[in-house]
């Protein structure tokens, strides 16, 4: 699968993404510079992690008005594959293709650690790597990672089956706002969701930060290997 | 035309920036401080001296980009000209 990761000025995590979708995945991959509309034919986008534009005025404000954003637009309505990680999740939110807002985190730090995270949807193109229940350990990296919406768009996004990742502790227990595993604070233990139309996903945690064996940790890499379409590639790399 | 703009959290959103600056004041002994909430303030100049147009450009910008409506509110005035008469 062709692969694009979009480039912003501030993106710190373009490297790590295009790596695994490289040299792991062995994947055609190219990075998509903001300033361009056009996506060079790539069917599938990932809006990486970082500070794009420095977090100036909200994290991920700036991006989402940026020239490529409308090619991604058009590639979502489309029924592409979009995946963002980070900032890119921000990204989307404010660019209106996600639900949601991202505040700082509860305890005002940036929360730099592993956490645990329950898979909560495994039929969509990001996640059939993964069974309904799988507890996974993922490090999140951030300061406005605290996810919020109104309660009624709450209630839609559960009714709708939209959230596809949920902190939790290593025992994959469902958590609320206050229990100490969800570290961003985040409204209903909410760490990634999709759009309607299940094309496009939003996550807080670093699935390229933990993709090879080699770094002690691939929980990861079933996502970026399912997104690709990879699943039995890996599964035939693991028996091996 | 000058304008100020104010962006502010929304009343019913938790406020975690709000909260952090009400516990310092009280551990420095502001003890009368009930709540804290922290906001955005932007001074922005404007071409137009047309108070209506003004205000419908002001209005705009704040939807598009300078608040995120989904947990901010806004609020603007337009500022008298220094030295108008």
């Amino acid at each position: 699968m062709k692969c694009g990761v979009v480039v912003f000025p501030g993106s710190n995590c373009d490297h790590d993404v295009y790596h695994v979708l490289k040299h792991v995945l062995e994947q055609e991959v190219t990075f998509l510079w903001h300033g361009e509309e056009d996506l060079q034919g790539c069917e599938l986008i990932v809006l990486p992690g970082g500070f794009s534009y420095g977090d100036y005025l909200r994290s991920g404000a700036i991006a989402a008005l940026s020239p490529v954003m409308a090619g991604v637009r058009r590639h979502a309505e489309a029924g592409g594959l979009v995946l963002g990680i980070c900032n890119g999740f921000q990204i989307l939110m404010e660019s209106g293709l996600l639900k949601g807002a991202l505040l700082k985190n509860r305890r005002m730090r940036f929360e730099c650690r592993d956490v645990h995270l329950r898979v909560e949807r495994d039929d969509l193109p990001f996640t059939r790597g993964y069974r309904r229940g799988d507890v996974l350990r993922i490090p999140v990296a951030n300061a406005d990672g605290n996810f919020q919406e109104t309660p009624a768009t709450l209630d839609a996004l559960e009714a709708e089956e939209r959230v596809v990742f949920r902190y939790t502790d290593a025992t994959g227990r469902r958590i609320d706002e206050a229990d100490a595993a969800n570290v961003t604070g985040s409204a209903r233990a909410i760490a990634g969701i999709t759009n309607r139309r299940g094309n496009v996903l939003g996550l807080m945690p670093h699935p390229e930060r933990c993709a090879e064996e080699l770094l002690g940790n691939a929980d990861g890499l079933p996502l970026l290997a399912s997104t690709v379409g990879a699943v039995g590639t890996l599964v035939g790399a693991a028996a091996s | 035309m000058k304008a100020k703009v104010t962006v502010f959290p929304r009343r019913e959103v938790l406020d975690p920036q709000g909260k952090t600056i009400h516990q310092a004041l009280q551990r420095i002994g502001f003890d009368g401080v009930t709540a804290v909430r922290a906001g955005k303030c932007f001074d922005v100049e404007l071409a137009t001296n047309d108070a209506a147009a003004a205000r419908e450009v002001l209005d705009a910008m704040c939807r598009k980009l300078l608040a995120n409506t989904v947990v901010e509110d806004y609020a603007f005035e337009l500022l008298p000209e220094e030295g108008a008469s």
